[in-house]
This record gives C-alpha cells, structure tokens and sequence, in this order.
C-alpha cells in the first residue's frame, strides 16, 4: 500500500519536473518576440473595434501603426486627432491633424414632402425591401425607413425620427466610423466635414431623376434647376444627374445657395436663423 | 383512356407544395382585348441584354413593325404592338417599380404591316429549314412565354457538343390562379401541335413530351386526341404539384433525368418549351407575325369578372383591371404573375412584358403576411425544398452576412419557388433572405471576373 503510493508520487513528480524542464526549452526555442510598442498603442486606442478605420479591429490597427512609416494613411475616426498624437507620441512620428467628419443624411422625404403610396408588410430590413422594389413611396433612391444604419450604428448615434420616419444623426455620439454608410442599400448617407464651429450645407436629396418627376414623388427633392450652381462664388456646386452637390472641402459656408433653393433641398445645420433682412439682401444681388 | 393514364401519373421525388389551385377562370374562353389608347413597350423585356431602340419621338409605326433591335445574341428584338405615332422614349416604371427605357406609343387605327397573314386559316406545311427558323424567331423577338422569357433561339440553339433528344412542352401551369396556358391548350391545340413541329425541325429532335398537370383533364383529353395525328408527339400527364413548371422539376417529372448542379436541360438532353411559346412560334413561321400580344389571365376572388384576355404587349395593367370590372375596394395586393412567384406591383400603370403570365388582385385580409416568429426547427422548409435545399440555414447565414458559406450550401442552385416560406409555420421571410443573398453573391461573382 505504502509503496503504491510513493512510486506513484515519485512518478508523478518526475514526469512534471521533466515536462517543465521540456516546456522550457520550447519556450525559449520558438519565443515570439512581439514590439511592446502595439500594446502601448492598443492601449491608448478606444478599444470599439468598430473597424471604422479600415482594419479588422484596434489590435489590427496598433500592429498597422507600428509597421507603418508614417501615419498619413492611417486614422482612428472614433480617438480622433487628440487619439493620434498620443499614438504618434508612442512611435515618434509626426501626424498630421485631419479635419474630423460627421454622417449626414441625404433624403428629406419625411411623411410630410413623400407621401406614402403603398404598403409594405414583409420582413422589415432595408436591404430586404430595396432588393424586392422600390420602397412605400414614389421615390425609388430616398430612404426607405427600415433603419438598417440604427442597427449598424455602435455608438446610438442614429434614430428614426417617429415623425419624418428619416433618421437623424446624433452629432455628438458620431465618430464617422463608416457602419452605416456601408449599410445604407441606397447609399444615402454621406460622411462630411464637420465644419467651422460644427456647422454644415448640404444637398439633403439623391434622386437624379428629372425635375418634374422627381418633384412629383417628393415636394423636397433636387430638381436640378441650377440655381444654386448660379449663386455659388467659390465654385463648390457642382450639377450632374439633375441634382446638385456641394463639395464641401470648397464650401465656405456662405449660405447663398440655401435661399436660392425652390425645393428647400438644401439644408443648413446649426446656423443661427437667418434673419429676413439677409435673405432679402442675397435675392437682391443675384 | 384517363385512367391508365392516372395510374401512371409521375412528378419529381423531393419536395413540392400542394396550395389550393384557385382556377377562377379556367372555363372562361379567351377574349380579345382591343388596344389601348397608348401602349408603353419596354426594350427589356426579356432575360440577356436590352435592346436598341431605333425609332425617334414622333415616327409613325405600323403594328408589327421593329421599334427596338437586339443587342447581342442574348437578346430579342421589339416590336410595334399598335399603329400610330411614338409620343416618346423614355425611362418608365416596370414590373420592379424601377425605371426602365420603354417606348411609348399613342395607338391611331390598325395598320399591320405587310406580310403579316391575318387571315384565319390554318397552315400545317413548315415550309422554312431549321437554320431560317432560329433566324426568324429572333427577328421576330420571340421570348419563352413561361415567365423566364430566355430568348428563344438560344434556346434553339444549343453549344457545340451538346445535342437535344426530346423536346419537352411545359403545360404545367402549376401556379394557383393562372389558367392562360390552359385555355391556350383547349383553343389552340392544332396550332400548338404545328408550332411544337416547328421546333422539333428547329432543334432536330425525334420526339416531343408534352407534360399537363392532372387538374387539366379537359386539356389532357384534347391534346391527346390531337396528339394520334403525330405519331412522335406524346401527352403526360403529371400529378397535380407545384413547383412542377420550373425546368428541373419538369425535367425530372417527365423523363426521370436530373439536371446537374448549375447545368441547363440541355446538359441531359432535353429543351423545355412552353404551350404558350409553341403558339408563338406558329404564328411567327407560319402566319409571320411577329410577338406583340400574348394570352394574360386575370383573376381574384372580389374581381367582378375573372377571365383569360389576348392582350397587346405594353398594355397598361390598369386598363385590364378596368375591363375586369374595376379594382375591388378591399384590394390588397395587385400581383404580376402567379401568388407564388409573381411580383406585388408598386402602382397598376405598369405594361405588360412577354413575361406576364397573370395579373391576380387579392384581397386585403387574404394578402396580408402574418407577423414572424422564431424558427422553431422543424425543417418544413427542408423537407419541402424541390431542390434539397436548407432554406432556414441561408436565410441565417444571409442574416449574418456570410455569403461565402450561403455560397458553399448551394444559395445559388434556388430556383425561388417560395415552397418554403409557403410552408414554414413561423412565417418566416426565407425566400425573400435568399433572394437577398443571390442578387448579392451574383454580384460579388461578376466583380470577381472582373480584371
């Protein structure tokens, strides 16, 4: 009996002592030396791993960091710039500050402008219903409400609005990861500069449809007509398709073309209102 | 003679639904529609490219006459359904409610162009050889009439190595509600038969199979009789089974041959036709009029009168409807082709394409899809796949975008009969999930060739 057991506890000692003389030995033959530096970087990044800057992930986006040369190419939308000196710190590199984005939508068809013409009862995503038709009003390019980028979205930063059925941008919440720009089957979603004191103009249609029929579907689309093409100083309006687009790395923010617009197509965010004297003052010189 | 027939009635092994056939207008003769005040004749509407529009706003066409050209082998050319002047060419709503180029045509008079026997007699002599045949049904824009509308003399003509034994005649008409091929078969059948000659010449086949569901016994009888008369033309009759009328299944049901993986009949040696293409081809080799009108059913329960009608190509669904007795007040749904496959329509003032085998207008309560619930793995939807399918496994892994294994479980071999969502007591949307992830993986496919 006493024997049993010390064999069997002189055994049991060997083959742990040599599993770990063995164990080792192989630890020090096939070590992985990996840079501490992707740590430190993965440590000073958000951690979301909403893939907004491309990789699959921070830890992709640490190791992309370190290996690169410089960080022109490489951005963390969520950390934004103060998030990219801090990387820069670790590697000693230098980073240029970009301007940061935000998502806008590009649909008005609120209940109010599109009027619904028919019901649709099936499974309500919206990918499913722009693969089957056209959506539940006229417009075959405006949102079709089934909130594809709220799911898409990891930050809350999209609602549907219960009154338009549009979704609405929390610009707050936004880090302009992209998700729902990717979800949006319609491609109505749009990341823009956040602009000067967060400020923003924007063509809020994507129906290139002609005028009068794109007008008969929805009172508030882009119809083309160029005014605000016309009253634009800086070049920044560019009309192709029937409808307008302002590119916004050219937009001084002057506001000319928005009362220019017959449609209200054109939508300013967090201006203050425009006084009627200045409004007036713009038709006047055009 | 019918009971001999039932004993041996075949279908294809797997799957397969049976839903309730609503043949409301089965006894109802077809009626000649007379044209529209315009007609809007879309340039795609058929399976391949579209064609060319080679007319100008303000022309004046004759009926019959060449409106579009066709681009390509894969594709058929177009023609004029009503005389008159082309108002314009435009982009116009289709069945998908999307836009597509069509030409719009205001009907003046009934001015056919030359050549065309509008006479009433019947001609039983093929006179043209099997090359002047593929020829002409191209010229004269001749489509499969099932639904797929695949050009037909691709079909004709089959790849190199590859050659037909038997023509098969898809007079199925497995879709509730939708009795046109059926009231063809009764009133057509010599030219049906003459036009099934046609295309035997055409493919150089000895022998053609005409397959009808055994709900059709009057048709079944009619053809048959007709069928003595040609010794190398037989009639099957098939078990009543949906979905009997797609390619595979047919294939399978008649002759017991299965159609590979991504594979055409052909591959099996065999071309399968619709009763209602042979018709066309009789009045394209023999008459030479060309496809401008093609028999549509309209049907549903509060439709004042159901029936079969002649109707011209790009004629408005609305103006059927109206010669229908009126859009009924409890209206639901207003659906291009049959309940199971057919499409809801966004708005009536769509035409009618080679492919509209039906207009159904369903009532609101009957219509309504009813709210989804959990899966609760029973694998209905399995056991009912006619091509052995896991329906409720693409639709999960669509569901989590990973088409690559959708790709791998065969997504791409559904032919969208809809026998599983038809079947799945959860109501759950599967077809329209592996709609979703086939539009998406072809996609993906055509970008993969590109350089």
């Amino acid at each position: 009996m006493m024997y049993t057991v010390i064999v069997s506890v002189f055994l049991l000692s060997l083959t742990g002592i040599l599993s770990g003389v063995i164990l080792y030995f192989v630890a020090k033959k096939f070590q992985i030396s990996e840079d501490p530096r992707i740590d430190a970087v993965e440590a000073v990044l958000p951690g979301v791993n909403c893939g907004g800057c491309g990789y699959p992930g921070c830890r992709k986006f640490a190791e992309a960091c370190v290996l690169a040369k410089n960080l022109d190419n490489l951005f963390c939308p969520v950390g934004g710039n103060k998030g990219m000196i801090e990387v820069s710190k670790i590697l000693g590199l230098d980073v240029a500050e970009k301007e940061p984005k935000v998502a806008v939508v590009r649909c008005n068809g609120s209940l109010k402008n599109r009027p619904r013409i028919n019901e649709y009862d099936g499974e309500a995503q919206c990918k499913i219903v722009h693969n089957l038709y056209t959506g539940e009003t006229g417009c075959s390019y405006g949102c079709l409400g089934f909130a594809d980028c709220v799911r898409a979205c990891k930050f809350d930063a999209i609602t549907i609005n219960k009154e338009t059925l549009l979704p609405v941008v929390d610009e707050k919440k936004c880090v302009a990861c992209g998700a729902c720009v990717k979800a949006c089957p319609r491609h109505l979603i749009e990341l823009r500069y956040q602009g000067k004191d967060n400020q923003r103009v924007f063509v809020s249609c994507s129906n290139p449809e002609k005028g009068s029929i794109a007008r008969k579907n929805c009172s508030a689309a882009c119809i083309g007509c160029g005014k605000c093409f016309k009253a634009c100083a800086f070049d920044a309006i560019k009309i192709g398709e029937n409808l307008a687009y302002i590119d916004f790395k050219k937009c001084t923010l002057c506001r000319k073309c928005v009362s220019q617009c017959p449609t209200g197509a054109i939508h300013e965010v967090n201006f203050k209102l425009a006084s009627d004297n200045q409004v007036q003052e713009t038709k006047v010189n055009v | 003679m019918i009971m001999k027939m039932f004993n041996r009635l075949s279908s294809f092994p797997k799957g397969g639904v049976h839903p309730q056939d609503f043949k409301l207008s089965a006894n109802r003769p077809i009626e000649f529609l007379p044209p529209p005040k315009t007609v809007t004749i879309p340039v795609s509407q058929h399976f391949g490219a579209p064609a060319i529009p080679i007319v100008k706003t303000g022309d004046k066409v004759k009926i019959g006459q060449v409106i579009a050209k066709a681009d390509g082998f894969m594709s058929t050319n177009i023609h004029a359904t009503v005389s008159g002047i082309v108002l314009r060419i435009e982009k116009c709503m289709d069945v998908s409610g999307y836009k597509r180029l069509a030409v719009v045509i205001d009907s003046q008079g009934e001015e056919w162009l030359e050549g065309v026997d509008l006479s009433r007699n019947f001609k039983a002599d093929i006179v043209l050889t099997a090359s002047e045949i593929i020829k002409k049904v191209q010229q004269d824009g001749l489509a499969g009439l099932g639904g797929a509308t695949f050009p037909l003399h691709v079909k004709l003509s089959p790849p190199k190595g590859k050659q037909a034994e038997i023509l098969l005649i898809n007079g199925v008409e497995c879709e509730p509600y939708l009795t046109a091929d059926h009231r063809l078969m009764l009133e057509k059948g010599p030219e049906i038969m003459v036009g099934i000659k046609i295309l035997m010449k055409a493919l150089d086949v000895r022998k053609a199979l005409i397959g009808i569901e055994a709900n059709k016994i009057d048709a079944i009888e009619h053809l048959s009789k007709l069928a003595k008369d040609f010794h190398n033309i037989d009639v099957i009759a098939l078990q009543v089974k949906y979905p009997q009328g797609a390619e595979k299944q047919l294939v399978e049901a008649m002759i017991g041959r299965q159609v590979p993986i991504g594979g055409l009949p052909i591959d099996v040696g065999c071309v399968v036709q619709n009763v209602g293409t042979a018709f066309a081809v009789y009045e394209s080799i023999q008459k030479n009029k060309p496809l401008i009108e093609r028999v549509v059913t309209v049907a549903g329960e509060s439709l004042k009168r159901s029936s079969n009608f002649l109707v011209r190509l790009g004629t408005p669904i609305s103006y059927l409807i109206e010669i229908a007795g009126g859009l009924p007040e409890d209206t639901g749904k207003i659906i291009s082709g049959g309940p199971m496959m057919g499409k809801a329509l966004n708005t009536p003032e769509v035409p009618v394409v080679k492919g509209t085998s039906g207009i159904l207008v369903l009532s609101r309560s009957f219509s309504k899809r009813d709210p989804v619930l959990p899966c609760i793995r029973c694998a209905r939807c399995v056991s009912h796949c006619p091509l052995g399918l896991e329906p409720y496994l693409l639709m999960n892994l669509v569901g989590k975008a990973m088409y690559e294994e959708a790709e791998q479980e065969m997504i791409m071999n559904c032919c969208e009969c809809g026998s599983c969502a038809y079947v799945c007591p959860a109501k759950r949307p599967l077809l329209d999930s592996i709609r979703l992830g086939k539009s998406f993986i072809a996609q993906q496919r055509k970008e993969r060739v590109k350089p």
